[in-house]
């Protein structure tokens, strides 16, 4: 089953990458785009079927290592 | 007096670190890798030294916080060995949870590479206490994310428990309150950006790097 990680940091801390990407757009003509984040998506297989687990033991990856969560969220997504 | 220093895949002031401490203290000092699953007995301090552990791959610190030796060190630092993280290694100690908070990229996005004058925040912690009457240092940072992030709670109970050791004082990243290195709530472990080891020597500009290496290793 595949699984997905998807990890921003949180609203409230700077984006200083994203700022940057939006300072460029705008520059290219994109001038209405606004609040750019710059997150990561983190993929990969696990056995077995059972949907619910494998979110659940996403999760515990997250918390121990994926995401760093005084700075960052994350989200699931089982595909 | 006997001090360690972690060799992570990717550490580049690992030989730094040891020299700075030899030279300072007269200390021996092992070189310690990261798949190591015991530390040698009756050391006196453990440094995280710079670099860049495992290319910063995840984040800057993620990979090393979880090699086996850091098992290690956790345990050390809780039975009270001193422990310094410098600059990756401040990023290691975080990414640990040996310390509060986490470094973030620069504010303007580029690698800091100069001297910075810091504050001596806290002089009575046995990293500084050795700096006695001197109220500040210089050493220098050369990093790319050493832009210091707390919640507001954390950063309150930083600055009214003393855990703040060195503030700059002229904010060079964007550092939450300006902080340059903290220490843990009981004291023995530090973690900062700016290099001791790159301040041990007249020659390098700066002996204030020796004189921290001094203090904790009780030769002040």
């Amino acid at each position: 089953m595949k699984t997905k990680v998807h990890v921003y940091l949180k609203p409230g801390v700077l984006d200083v990458q994203g700022k940057a990407i939006e300072g460029a757009l705008h520059d290219l003509g994109w001038g209405d785009v606004a609040n750019v984040r710059v997150g990561k998506t983190i993929e990969f297989e696990v056995a077995g079927a059972d949907r619910v687990k494998a979110e659940a033991e996403a999760k515990a990856m997250a918390d121990k290592l994926l995401a760093n969560t005084v700075i960052e969220s994350y989200r699931v997504e089982i595909v | 007096m006997k001090a360690a220093v972690v060799v992570f895949p990717g550490s580049n002031c690992d030989r730094d670190c040891a020299v700075g401490i030899e030279r300072s203290t007269g200390a021996a000092v092992d070189m310690i890798w990261h798949q190591e699953t015991t530390l040698p007995e009756g050391l006196d301090l453990i440094v995280l030294p710079g670099g860049f552990s495992y290319g910063d791959y995840l984040r800057c610190g993620a990979m090393a916080a979880q090699s086996p030796v850091m098992r290690e060190v956790v345990k050390a630092a809780n039975d009270g060995v001193a422990v310094i993280g410098i600059c990756n290694g401040f990023q290691i100690l975080c990414e640990a949870h040996l310390l509060p908070g986490t470094l973030l990229r620069n504010s303007a996005l580029k690698y800091i590479c100069k001297s910075v004058d810091l504050d001596v925040i806290n002089a009575n912690t046995r990293f500084t206490a050795g700096f006695g009457g001197q109220s500040t240092a210089r050493m220098t940072v050369g990093n790319g994310e050493g832009n210091f992030f707390a919640d507001e709670q954390t950063l309150a109970r930083l600055e009214g428990e003393g855990q703040v050791a060195f503030r700059y004082r002229q904010n060079p990243n964007g550092s939450a309150h300006g902080i340059a290195g903290i220490v843990n709530a009981r004291g023995n472990v530090l973690g900062m950006m700016p290099h001791p080891d790159r301040a041990f020597e007249p020659e390098l500009g700066s002996t204030d790097g020796a004189t921290l290496f001094r203090s904790v290793m009780g030769c002040a």
